[in-house]
């Protein structure tokens, strides 16, 4: 069996279901993120200086991009397959000849679509407020699709252990949104005393903001090798944990 | 070659509930096959262990020779599964419920465009193919379930009580639509609480009672066991009292209704006669179709006394 059709009907199947909801799915993102850049970039940051030698509209426009893509990559996974397991659809998958990873592949593509699908739009209402000369688009581009993987696996994985829709609100609501905003998204860490600097740098986002805030306006608080390195780690812990819990059933098999 | 071929399967649920106890099972290719079983009694495990959907403890099942844990691609190519509730997604059309299914087994688009259309023709559902499914009447959204399940031409078909709840019109339509999948070569399985049905179809029957195979031969061996018939007979005038006739063990229905259990042995002639010399007289007889039924309560009632024992 050619295993790129299921793959591709996944896909497809997700990216029809989340353009079918786009005032729920890509429009949120736009309004949210065009308030931010005008309360918090051009309403207060006129009045800020700079931040590493930057103006705070600028500064915060990579932060914000990739928070939108974070978020709206694990929202697309783990909303979308904890109702295909809700629903009892998962079935249609589990009885198909679909081998596990292509499952995982196909829910991962469609939430990594929707995050920079998000993120895209973000960078477009961003252009109303400010210009971005990116400096390294390589950095800025990989990093995006890295972290929306990471969070989009981190969806999945949320979907699957989850037994009501109360658990999928548990985690967006209480680790992710305070690690998005604890990540450097508003402030450098440099900014930070030391303690908290310190604690700052435990957080994960932190290192993928600060790349993706170094690929475009070539500012950052971290090393960049160790932001890959540390975005990788986890992609790979998570794609085992995610394959292991598929193959033995969890959450989807009686 | 058979269809489906089980051996000593077992499942053991995580809270020490012993599902299936070492099941054997074989369902010859072509036939009509009748899974039975009281509620609890172990063929929803059976069935989800077939359709991937539950993890064996141990055993082996086979689909048309291909083992279903070394092999496990092929087996399923050759399974459809039409399960006991609605499973699709209820926001989606009916159209590209099929069609996706049609993806998941690896059909090419053109294909499963073709195949779309052929099934949700052959399930009368073409016109409703563009309806987002929650909007389909209960009969209908079993027709679409059937429909995606063949959408891959499987040669082994899986029924879960498909016709649970539905008015007794659908029922009937569904009964031939299953006859004619089974004439054009489609191996049938079907569990049912309506042993009429599984008596009007089905060629074949097991009986699983409390994780075991308590009966497993044909109908048709099955029903030749039964020692009695039930008729429901029809007065002309009302009885004041029940005759007592030896042999026969009569009971009022209402003052012009009586059911008769008939001994095979002794046969009706003599029912008659009596009936005749109390001056009583027969408007007409129906046989009552409980015969699988009784079968079937007979044949649980001496497994469970044989567990108690």
């Amino acid at each position: 069996m050619n295993v790129l059709i299921p793959l591709r009907t996944i896909i497809v199947k997700e990216i029809v279901r989340f353009v079918r909801i786009w005032p729920q799915t890509l429009l949120p993102p736009a309004i949210t993120t065009a308030l931010y850049f005008l309360i918090f970039g051009k309403l207060i940051g006129s009045r800020l200086g700079t931040v590493e030698g930057q103006s705070y509209m600028d500064y915060i426009v990579p932060g914000i991009i990739l928070m939108s893509v974070i978020s709206h990559s694990y929202a697309n996974v783990v909303s979308s397959f904890y109702s295909t397991k809700f629903q009892r659809n998962i079935e249609e998958l589990l009885v198909a000849p679909v081998p596990n990873w292509i499952i995982l592949a196909g829910y991962i593509s469609g939430g990594v679509i929707r995050g920079l699908l998000v993120g895209i739009v973000v960078t477009l209402i961003s252009l109303l407020f400010t210009e971005i000369a990116v400096q390294n688009i390589f950095i800025a581009l990989s990093i995006a699709v890295l972290t929306a993987i990471l969070f989009a696996l981190a969806g999945f994985i949320n979907a699957i252990l989850a037994e009501s829709f109360d658990d999928i609100s548990i985690i967006p609501n209480f680790v992710l949104t305070p690690l998005s905003y604890l990540g450097g998204v508003f402030y450098s860490v440099g900014m930070l005393p030391d303690i908290w600097q310190t604690i700052s740098k435990l957080n994960p986002i932190l290192y993928m903001v600060n790349t993706f805030r170094y690929g475009l306006i070539g500012v950052t608080d971290v090393n960049i090798e160790l932001a890959f390195l540390i975005t990788t780690g986890f992609i790979v812990i998570e794609v085992f944990f995610s394959l292991l819990m598929l193959h033995k059933g969890i959450g989807i098999k009686n | 070659m058979n269809a489906l071929s089980i051996r000593n399967l077992r499942k053991t649920y995580n809270n020490g509930f012993e599902a299936l106890k070492g099941i054997d099972l074989d369902v010859a290719e072509g036939d009509f096959f009748a899974l039975l079983g009281p509620n609890g009694a172990g063929k929803s495990t059976a069935i989800g262990i077939i359709s991937s959907l539950v993890n064996s403890t141990s055993g082996q099942v086979n689909i048309f020779g291909h083992d279903l844990k070394t092999d496990r691609s092929k087996a399923k190519c050759y399974l459809g599964v039409v399960p006991q509730e609605v499973n699709f997604n209820q926001f989606d059309t009916v159209k590209s419920i099929v069609f996706n299914q049609a993806g998941y087994y690896g059909i090419p688009r053109k294909r499963a465009l073709e195949r779309t259309e052929i099934c949700l023709k052959q399930m009368d559902l073409w016109d409703k193919r563009d309806t987002i499914s929650r909007r389909l009447s209960g009969g209908m959204k079993r027709r679409v379930m059937i429909a995606r399940a063949m959408v891959h031409e499987p040669k082994l078909l899986i029924l879960d009580e498909p016709t649970a709840g539905v008015d007794i019109e659908i029922r009937r339509s569904m009964w031939k639509m299953m006859q004619e999948l089974n004439d054009n070569g489609t191996t049938i399985i079907l569990t049912t609480h309506y042993l009429e049905e599984a008596e009007s179809l089905c060629r074949n029957i097991a009986i699983i009672d409390q994780g075991n195979i308590v009966e497993n031969t044909d109908m048709a061996s099955l029903l030749t066991r039964l020692h009695v018939d039930h008729f429901v007979l029809d007065l002309a005038e009302p009885l004041l009292n029940i005759p007592i006739i030896a042999g026969y063990q009569l009971e009022s229905i209402t003052n012009k209704v009586l059911n008769v259990t008939v001994p095979k042995e002794i046969g009706l002639n003599a029912l008659f006669n009596e009936l005749s010399a109390l001056n009583i007289r027969v408007v007409s007889l129906k046989n009552k179709s409980n015969r699988l039924e009784q079968l079937f309560m007979d044949l649980i009632d001496s497994a469970s006394e044989g567990n108690h024992k």
